[in-house]
């Protein structure tokens, strides 16, 4: 039987894994390297790195990680961030990513999705997508949250998945650092709604807060947290023992 | 030295990056002569069936493959490169595979999320050399949405989604695994280090 995934997201940015902190400001974590090796031998089954860069020469500098941790690092790797083009894809790709993932390029062009999964394979093209409760719907937003599109999530997430996209992280910007629970109303609304892997994202806390996902939401695939494995408030085997303890299949 | 062959379909670093990891060398290449020489090959894979079979042919690789695993070379298809291996394919209409392992490749049946990705347990279905190192319940990655249906005695592995799957299969010098040994962690390494040694 398949199992259920953990998956710690590394946030990059010039060189260093960093965390923004209660919106006063980001507090540099450790080497991405060495952290993503640490995160595999832990038992993680998946990792993403997000390149949070802002200048053409820290691009440069991420796919160099990229590559150093493809060459030490034998799990799947995700990579997100500024993924606007077909080039973005090969770029990445070529570094040793094994699927990419896109979230305000589909927004602005939901055409890359789709010529991205006949390219690449619909396995390599993952949909992440900020979504917010507004006016009593589900609505995605872009620029890292700021920006409401007016666009409606659980519509938005079956139309690009119908052109390709092999997977969805849902990440709930209501329960976002706030650490009680991921946001299981909206996973339930998206997951229902679509037949390709949800990677649920926002709100972890504490093992429980996994073990709470998995049981009420059978078909949610994986758990995706950022914080809370940095700051070792969670470990990747306390955690794995914690689900299986409660009857969730994981890799151990 | 070990051959992966190159012909234009995926990104092989991190396979590359997987033999240099259990010590073994290997050769990305497109190269007949390079592949013919070489101890073993790795036929990797990552896309569509037609396409892939398309671009083996137009580089004259499929004859390469298809000779050297005649007289005897280890061969082991990965993912897609597994299915290359069956006589056909029904993924977006008819084609034609290798035909050095009878079978044929098939949707995954309905039921399920397609495809099926992540982590799943490989259930022994006979001995095999590649399992050296490994045990019976050790989970390894798949992505995959086509799966090899294939008589049972070339199954050296199965994998439980819904129905049984094929994970693995052996004819011979043969080899083939559905999932990615190279993104399986220590399992996938182990798995591979076996092949380096067969």
């Amino acid at each position: 039987m398949i199992t259920k995934r953990i998956i710690p997201c590394l946030d990059v940015r010039n060189g260093r894994v960093v965390k923004g902190v209660n919106f006063t400001g980001i507090a540099d974590v450790a080497d991405p390297v060495e952290l993503a090796d640490l995160y595999s031998k832990s038992g993680a089954d998946e990792l993403v790195f997000y390149d949070i860069t802002a200048s053409f020469e820290e691009r440069a500098i991420f796919t160099d990680i990229l590559k150093k941790t493809a060459e030490r690092v034998f799990i799947p790797l995700t990579v997100g961030g500024g993924i606007n083009t077909l080039e973005d894809f090969a770029r990445v790709l070529a570094c040793g990513a094994d699927k990419v993932s896109v979230n305000s390029g589909a927004i602005k062009d939901p055409s890359l999705v789709r010529r991205a999964a006949k390219r690449y394979g619909d396995q390599c093209v993952v949909l992440s997508v900020d979504a917010k409760r507004v006016e009593g719907e589900f609505r995605v937003f872009a620029k890292g949250g700021r920006e409401d599109t007016g666009i409606e999530a659980v519509g938005w997430i079956k139309r690009l998945t119908g052109e390709g996209a092999g997977e969805v992280v849902l990440n709930s910007i209501d329960t976002d650092g706030v650490k009680r629970g991921f946001d299981l109303e909206m996973l339930l609304a998206v997951s229902e709604a679509v037949n390709v892997p949800v990677i649920a994202s926002g709100g972890a806390g504490c093992a429980a807060d996994f073990t709470e996902l998995f049981t009420a939401l059978p078909r949610v695939d994986a758990g995706l947290a950022a914080g809370i494995f940095h700051f070792g408030e969670v470990t990747i085997p306390e955690l794995k023992r914690e689900l299986k303890r409660n009857g969730v299949n994981v890799r151990c | 030295m070990t051959a992966i062959i190159d012909y234009g379909v995926g990104n092989l670093f991190s396979l590359q990056c997987s033999f240099r990891a259990v010590g073994a060398e290997a050769e990305v290449t497109g190269d007949p002569e390079k592949i013919r020489a070489a101890d073993r090959i790795i036929l990797p894979g990552v896309g569509a069936f037609g396409d892939a079979v398309e671009k083996l042919r137009e580089r004259g690789l499929d004859r390469v493959v298809i000779d050297e695993a005649g007289r005897g070379k280890p061969l082991l298809g990965i993912c897609l490169g597994m299915q290359l291996l069956f006589d056909r394919s029904f993924e977006y209409g008819e084609h034609t595979g290798l035909g050095l392992i009878p079978g044929e490749v098939r949707p995954i049946p309905d039921g399920q999320k397609i495809p099926h990705i992540g982590w799943n347990a490989l259930l022994f279905n006979k001995k095999s050399p590649l399992f050296k190192y490994i045990k019976d319940g050790d989970h390894t990655y798949f992505v995959h949405s086509y799966y090899a249906h294939c008589p049972d005695s070339y199954v050296s592995a199965y994998t439980e989604y819904g129905t049984r799957l094929t994970a693995s299969v052996e004819s011979g010098n043969v080899y083939g695994c559905q999932f990615h040994p190279e993104k399986s962690g220590d399992v996938g390494l182990n798995i591979l280090r076996a092949f380096c040694e067969v």
